[in-house]
């Protein structure tokens, strides 16, 4: 693309450096994502659409490169192409609900 | 450090609100027309709103010695209603007159629907009438990616409208590439949940170098934060960055896209 170039003065860092900014952080994420599976467990009834995509996101995570965010993001979007004739609602739920 | 809040809905804010920004070191407010929250039922309603923007939140934002400027629509959530739509359409020129207005927005689509899509090119006409600059709200979550694109087409279909006068707001990573190499500026949108955060956001602004991307709180009645620039701010400088780029980022950048519109003045050369 042609505006994806490192913004001019990024400084360059170590991953030491970037685990010792952002690490914690990611840490409590996680640790809130599970405890959040795990209530999920203790529930009952079928599966949200909304948590089907996000288990479906999960492997995204584990995979190598440096557009994780971008690829969970267009996983989660409507795929269609053309406006809908109504809407059942203002809201949106986060997930494509017809996602499989 | 300077910065310019280039999308807040102030109108649904408190006045700690603007004494907080101002000492963070907000230099200008720009507030697009929004949805309350619940749809408004009369035009009448809508032209009380376009007063409340165009004449009181100015005065208040004054208080705090902050510019106050404002953009003018009905918002896609509201564009269901097609005659109510019109109505409002129609109260907006008069309302143009008033020298805070910036353009038209914020514009664009919702849940993607065929009435806001002829909404959204009723104001893309408008804008083009009257020579304004655009700014678009992208739908939410799901819908983003879709109705940007959509959006674009409408924008590029009208054939007169320049994309470096538009500026799409609430781009996040799956969209923010085709925004910018579409020609169009590149607004991200800093909220707590949705949205980017402001670590996201400076992760958005260090792989597309872009001279056209903004920072803004879009903060307005639900979970937002009116001081998430300079919280963007902050996790720059953890980052290393120059107060140059920094400063360029957020005021600089802003400055240049609105100042297109002869009603903006750069708060630098008010003082």
């Amino acid at each position: 693309m042609s505006d994806s170039n490192p913004l001019a003065g990024t400084p360059r860092r170590t991953r030491d450096q970037v685990a010792d900014l952002h690490f914690m952080d990611a840490r409590f994420k996680l640790l809130d994502l599970a405890a959040f599976l795990d209530r999920l467990e203790k529930a009952s009834g079928p599966e949200d659409h909304r948590v089907r995509g996000l288990r479906a996101a999960l492997p995204l995570l584990l995979k190598s490169g440096d557009d994780r965010v971008a690829q969970i993001l267009h996983l989660w979007s409507d795929p269609s192409v053309t406006p809908i004739e109504k809407a059942d609602t203002k809201a949106a739920s986060g997930v494509w609900p017809g996602l499989k | 450090m300077r910065y310019i809040e280039p999308h807040g809905h102030m109108v649904s804010r408190t006045t700690d609100d603007y004494q907080a920004m101002a000492l963070a070191g907000c230099a200008a407010i720009c507030e697009p027309a929004f949805w309350a929250g619940f749809d408004r039922k009369t035009a009448d309603g809508f032209y009380d709103y376009f007063c409340q923007l165009t004449q009181h939140e100015p005065k208040r934002a004054a208080k705090y010695g902050l510019p106050h400027y404002c953009w003018l629509c009905i918002n896609p959530k509201e564009s269901e209603d097609m005659k109510l739509a019109d109505d409002v359409l129609a109260l907006i020129p008069e309302f143009m007159k008033a020298k805070t207005v910036l353009g038209i927005g914020e514009i664009g689509l919702n849940k993607n629907t065929r009435n806001e899509m002829l909404i959204l090119e009723k104001h893309v006409e408008l804008a083009v009438k009257y020579d304004q600059l655009i700014l678009v709200h992208t739908p939410h979550l799901e819908d983003k990616r879709k109705g940007t694109r959509l959006i674009m087409d409408v924008i590029k279909a009208a054939g007169k409208v320049k994309p470096e006068r538009v500026i799409i707001d609430h781009v996040e990573e799956h969209t923010i590439g085709e925004v910018l190499d579409q020609g169009f500026w590149a607004g991200i949108t800093l909220y707590p949940e949705s949205k980017a955060t402001p670590v996201r956001a400076v992760d958005m602004l260090e792989n597309f170098a872009s001279q056209r991307v903004w920072l803004n709180s879009a903060c307005d009645w639900g979970h937002s934060d009116p001081l998430a620039v300079p919280k963007a701010m902050q996790e720059m400088r953890r980052r290393g960055h120059s107060a140059a780029a920094i400063d360029s980022l957020v005021y600089g950048n802003p400055v240049r896209f609105l100042s297109q519109s002869p009603n903006f003045k750069d708060p630098q050369a008010l003082r």
